[in-house]
C-alpha cells in the first residue's frame, strides 16, 4: 500500500474500526514511514484534545421532567386533557394513543413485571448512565476505603459498607451521592477495565438470600440484601462478571450501621 | 397500568438517552434554548413514532429522530447554514500537512479547540460529535446521519482535517477566541 492508502486508513484505525489485516498493514507501513507516522500522531492529538477540551453537555433538568410530564399526560389516557404540564401545548389523543402503544411494549419487554413493581430499576440504569456522561460519575475520588467510607460521614443517614476490592481485579474508583427512589443513597464506583460498576446502596431490611438480575438497554443489575442494606451493582459488563463483583463484594462486606 | 409505572417505563427507555440527544442538539444548534426546543420537539415526535420503532439500537433511533429535526429547525430558522457537504472521494484529499509542535501546543486551549468544532460545518459538526463525543460506532452514524459507511469515513477524514487546520492557521488567542 502507498502512503496515500494508508492516510486513507488511518482514521478508521485509530477509531478502532478497522480489521486485523488493516491494522497489520497500518502498523507494518508506519515502521519504516515517517510521514505516516506523524499523521497518526497528529490524529491522537486532536482526538484527545476534543475528548478534553469538549464538554458532554448534560440534559438540563427542566427539559427532562418536562419529557416525563408530557410522556405521563400521554400515558394517562383516561384524562388526556386534564392538565397540561410544561409547554407540551401540541399534545392531543393521537399522541395519548403513541403512548400508549409504546407503553406496551415495554411492559412486553419486562420479563416480570409484578416482581420489578416496587424496584427502581429504570432509575438505578439513568443514575448509571448518568454518572458516566456527566463528569460527574465521582465526589471522592480515591482507590483508598478509609478515605471515601470516612467522605459520606454527615451525608448520608447510614454508614454505607466501603471495600476496595483491587486484590480481587476490581479496584475501587471512588464514590458519590446519589438519589434513587426518593432518598439519597450510596454510589461506589468500581471500575474494571474499561467498565465502570456503580454500586448504589441504602439501608434497607429485603429479604436475604437472593439474587435478582435484570437486564435493562444493555446494562446489567444485580441486586442483594443484607440483614441491613439493599445493594445493587450496575455496569454494562457482562452479567457473568458482573455477579462475580456481586459474590466478592457481598463476601467483603462488613455490616453497616444504621445511625 | 397506572400512571407511575407507565412514567417508570417511559423513563426506562429514554432517560438514558437523553443526554445524548440533548448533546448533539447543543453542539449543532450551538445555544441552550434552540438545543432544548429540538430535543423537546424530538421527543414528542419520538412517542408518536414509537409504535414504528421494531428494536434495537433505542439511542441510534433517538439520535436519527434529533438530527432530523434539527435539520427542520435549520431550515426553518437558519436557512443559510444548509449547506450540502460535497462528498468527494477520499482519494482526492490533499495530504494534511500541518506543523505537529504547533498541532500539539494549539490543542491545550481549550477554547480554541471548542471553538474550531463550533466553526465547522453542520454536516462535518454532527459527525465529530457522533464520533467523539457520544463514541459512536460508524455504522451508528452512518444509520443516524442517513449516509453510506463511506461517506461517514470521508466526512470524518475531511472534518477532522479542516480541525487541524483551523487549530494550526489561526494565531494564538490567549484562550478567548
Amino acid at each position: 500500500m502507498n502512503c496515500q492508502e494508508i492516510k486513507n486508513l488511518l482514521h478508521a484505525y485509530s477509531d478502532g474500526e478497522l480489521d486485523a489485516a488493516g491494522c497489520l498493514e497500518v502498523e507494518r507501513h508506519i515502521q519504516t514511514c515517517p510521514g505516516c507516522k506523524q499523521a497518526l500522531e497528529n490524529l491522537s492529538v486532536l482526538k484527545s484534545a476534543i475528548a478534553t477540551a469538549a464538554p458532554r453537555f448534560k440534559a438540563p433538568t427542566n427539559l427532562r421532567h418536562g419529557i416525563l410530564a408530557a410522556a405521563r399526560q400521554a400515558a394517562a389516557t383516561e384524562q388526556p386533557r386534564a392538565t397540561r404540564p410544561w409547554q407540551w401545548n401540541t399534545l392531543n389523543a393521537g399522541l395519548a394513543m403513541a403512548a400508549s402503544v409504546m407503553v406496551g411494549f415495554f411492559i412486553a419487554l419486562q420479563m416480570n413485571p409484578r416482581e420489578n413493581k416496587a424496584l427502581p430499576i429504570g432509575e438505578l440504569a439513568s443514575a448509571h448512565v448518568r454518572s458516566l456522561l456527566a463528569t460527574h460519575l465521582m465526589d471522592v475520588v480515591s482507590t483508598d476505603q478509609h478515605t471515601v467510607k470516612p467522605w459520606f460521614d454527615g451525608k448520608l443517614d447510614f454508614a454505607p459498607p466501603v471495600n476496595d476490592l483491587a486484590a480481587k481485579g476490581y479496584p475501587l474508583a471512588g464514590g458519590r451521592l446519589d438519589y434513587i427512589g426518593g432518598r439519597t443513597v450510596a454510589a461506589l464506583v468500581y471500575k474494571k477495565e474499561k467498565h465502570f460498576i456503580n454500586l448504589f446502596i441504602w439501608p434497607s431490611s429485603g429479604s436475604q438470600g437472593t439474587w435478582r438480575r435484570i437486564s435493562v438497554n444493555g446494562y446489567n443489575l444485580i441486586n442483594w440484601n443484607t440483614p441491613d442494606m439493599t445493594f445493587w451493582a450496575v455496569s454494562d459488563m457482562n452479567p457473568g462478571d458482573l455477579q462475580e463483583f456481586a459474590e466478592m463484594s457481598r463476601d467483603a462486606a462488613e455490616p453497616g450501621e444504621r445511625k | 397500568m397506572n400512571e407511575d409505572e407507565s412514567t417508570a417505563q417511559f423513563e426506562q427507555a429514554i432517560l438514558p438517552h437523553l443526554d445524548a440527544a440533548y448533546n448533539l442538539a447543543r453542539w449543532l444548534t450551538g445555544n441552550d434554548q434552540d438545543a432544548q426546543d429540538v430535543v423537546q420537539d424530538a421527543s414528542l415526535r419520538a412517542l408518536k413514532f414509537f409504535g414504528g420503532f421494531r428494536g434495537g439500537n433505542s439511542r441510534a433511533w433517538l439520535l436519527t429522530i434529533v438530527r432530523n429535526t434539527f435539520y427542520n429547525w435549520l431550515e426553518k430558522n437558519r436557512p443559510r447554514e444548509v449547506s450540502t457537504a460535497g462528498d468527494e472521494e477520499l482519494q482526492t484529499m490533499e495530504d494534511p500537512s500541518v506543523d505537529p509542535a504547533l498541532l500539539l501546543a494549539r490543542s491545550s486551549n481549550i477554547e480554541a479547540v471548542r471553538s474550531a468544532i463550533a466553526e465547522l460545518p453542520v454536516e462535518f459538526r454532527e459527525i465529530v460529535v457522533l464520533r467523539e463525543l457520544e463514541e459512536c460506532s460508524y455504522k451508528e452514524i452512518s444509520d443516524v446521519a442517513g449516509v453510506p459507511i463511506g461517506t461517514v469515513m470521508s466526512r470524518l477524514a475531511r472534518a477532522r482535517k479542516q480541525l487541524q487546520e483551523i487549530l494550526t492557521s489561526k494565531p494564538e488567542t490567549g484562550g478567548r477566541p
